[in-house]
């Protein structure tokens, strides 16, 4: 079993480009709400419009491509002599 | 004294059943015994009797009460039981009415939590307002459960199932048992340093109240409502619920049930986001055709379609300016005609010449008039000079001396001599006749009797 020292793991997700990965999904989600809630609105000049629906549908896309990266990562916490130690964890059948 | 009062046998029951429904202590008493003589009425009620060494007790549990009872009671059964003390008047038999039962043991610990849930509740540990919100979309679960048992396999597998992107970071406790309740609360604690969980699933699958008791413990309790990070507890099944229930912000019934709480299902994302996608075309299409619209509309506006009809408009206020205009002139100069006009009348009026025609005409007709006047004056003239002549040739002395008579004047012929006295003898005397005259010397002068002289 592999053993790792505890270090807050704060990497980007993979795939997406620095800026993108600072960007949670739900803070994603958010703004692409946001951005549908104003653009129904209607009253947004056309070439903002046009804007926001760019900027939704990156958005959009983020959030698809950060549904689709599927990384299950389970693991245990054990507080040990060394410290805290973190390890893959699979339930027993 | 009088006569003692004989009461029957319903009244001094009732009576009875008033002095002890009035009894404080009758009114609401917990009783430690065994259940005997138990049948479960098919009308839902519970009937038996409650025993220890010493004594019994007829009780009733109806089934308003029995219902949500946590087990079976049977004959045999040790239980603490609350409810109180009255009279059944047919019988005439005092008896237990229940309303609360557990089996004996675990009834000091089920005491213990109401007393621990009143004194959390009155310190408003379990107040609504605490409740924190979960995230919609946590990136990182931590679990707080025993690693082994079916808890923890449920609730990775829902949330396997659910949402598989989400991390799970488990940190293993004791659920039971001496030493359970300080490892749940290091575990809480534990996390909440680390920070990295979004939300956190406190639980364990069902069991005897004994075995849940560590999540009735206070330091569990309290260490769910101090977590900044917002807790589901996943306490048993269903029915039970423990002080950390109170105090979770969401209390789900099942370790599942936690899970399912916890994340939200990855293809109902999926279609969210899909939705959310085809509701930002449709309003994209909206705002676009809205702005065609108004396009259209303007470009149907009269004035681009036709421009010369707004032309000929203006141009007709020309025309028409152009003809007051001229109207205008036309009949100021038609008054200042009308004005020389009425001066040359006037004037015309006024000219000299017709004056002096009538002048002229007045001097003629005065001329006329002055002429016939002066005809006539002078025909008057002659005829009276006429009439005269004859009246005067009548009188005329010549005619008189024509017929004899003569006059005698003095010697220059001047003075005409009437009378001798005018004369002296001697005097040169002139004599007139009718033909002639005669100078003549007085000789002699005799006056007439009655006149004077009787010559001549």
């Amino acid at each position: 079993m592999a053993e790792t020292n505890f270090e807050p793991e704060r990497n980007g997700e993979p795939g997406g480009d620095r800026q993108e990965a600072s960007v949670s999904f739900e803070e994603a989600m958010e703004q692409l709400e946001a951005i549908v809630a104003k653009l129904e609105s209607g009253d947004v000049p056309l070439e903002q419009a046009i804007e926001l629906f760019q900027e939704g549908m990156r958005l959009s896309q983020l959030c698809g491509s950060k549904l689709e990266q599927v990384e299950r990562k389970i693991e245990m916490l054990i507080e040990t002599e060394q410290g805290l130690q973190r390890r893959p964890f699979a339930p027993e059948e | 004294m009088g006569e003692a009062r004989i009461f029957s046998i319903q009244e001094i029951t009732r009576y009875i059943r008033m002095k002890l429904e009035s009894d404080e202590l009758l009114g609401d008493v917990w009783l430690r015994g065994e259940i005997s003589n138990f049948t479960h009425h098919s009308s839902g009620h519970m009937y038996f009797t409650l025993k220890d060494e010493g004594s019994r007790i007829k009780c009733i549990m109806f089934a308003a009460h029995n219902r949500k009872l946590p087990f079976a009671p049977r004959d045999g059964t040790k239980v603490i039981a609350r409810g109180n003390v009255s009279v059944y008047e047919r019988d005439g038999n005092y008896q237990f009415y229940v309303t609360q039962m557990q089996p004996d043991g675990i009834g000091s610990l089920y005491l213990a939590f109401e007393q621990l849930k009143k004194k959390l509740e009155a310190e408003g540990l379990f107040d609504p307002a605490r409740k924190r919100p979960l995230p919609r979309f946590p990136r990182t679960i931590g679990v707080v459960t025993s690693p082994t048992g079916a808890a923890i396999r449920d609730i990775l597998t829902t949330l396997g199932r659910r949402f598989p992107q989400a991390r799970v970071t488990l940190v293993p406790v004791l659920v039971q048992g001496q030493g359970a309740a300080p490892s749940i609360v290091r575990a809480i604690e534990l996390l909440n340093r680390i920070g990295e969980a979004d939300v956190l699933i406190v639980g364990r699958g069902g069991g005897s109240l004994e075995e849940l008791w560590a999540f009735n413990e206070e330091i569990v309790a309290r260490a769910i409502a101090a977590s900044r990070i917002p807790v589901i507890s996943a306490v048993g099944h269903e029915t039970d619920f423990t002080i950390a229930d109170f105090a979770a912000d969401l209390r789900a019934p099942t370790p599942t049930a936690a899970a399912e709480l916890a994340v939200p299902h990855f293809a109902e994302l999926r279609e969210t986001l899909e939705h959310l996608r085809r509701r930002m075309r449709g309003a994209l299409a909206a705002v676009v055709e809205s702005r065609k619209t108004r396009l259209a509309r303007v470009r149907r506006s009269p004035v681009l379609l036709y421009p010369r009809r707004y032309l000929l408009a203006h141009a007709e206020r020309l025309d028409r300016a152009s003809e007051r205009l001229r109207e205008r002139m036309r009949r100021r100069a038609e008054q200042s005609r009308q004005r020389l006009l009425g001066a040359r009348a006037r004037l015309a009026a006024a000219h000299p010449g017709g004056r002096a025609e009538v002048a002229a005409a007045r001097r003629r007709e005065a001329e006329r008039r002055l002429t016939a006047a002066m005809r006539a004056a002078v025909k008057d003239g002659a005829q009276r000079l006429a009439m005269s002549m004859r009246q005067l040739d009548a009188l005329s002395p010549l005619k008189v001396m024509m017929r004899g008579y003569s006059l005698v004047y003095d010697e220059r012929g001047e003075r005409l001599i009437r009378s001798i006295r005018d004369v002296q003898p001697g005097d040169m005397v002139n004599v007139r006749l009718a033909d002639g005259r005669l100078e003549c010397h007085i000789w002699s002068m005799r006056g007439e009797d009655g006149f004077g002289g009787n010559e001549l």
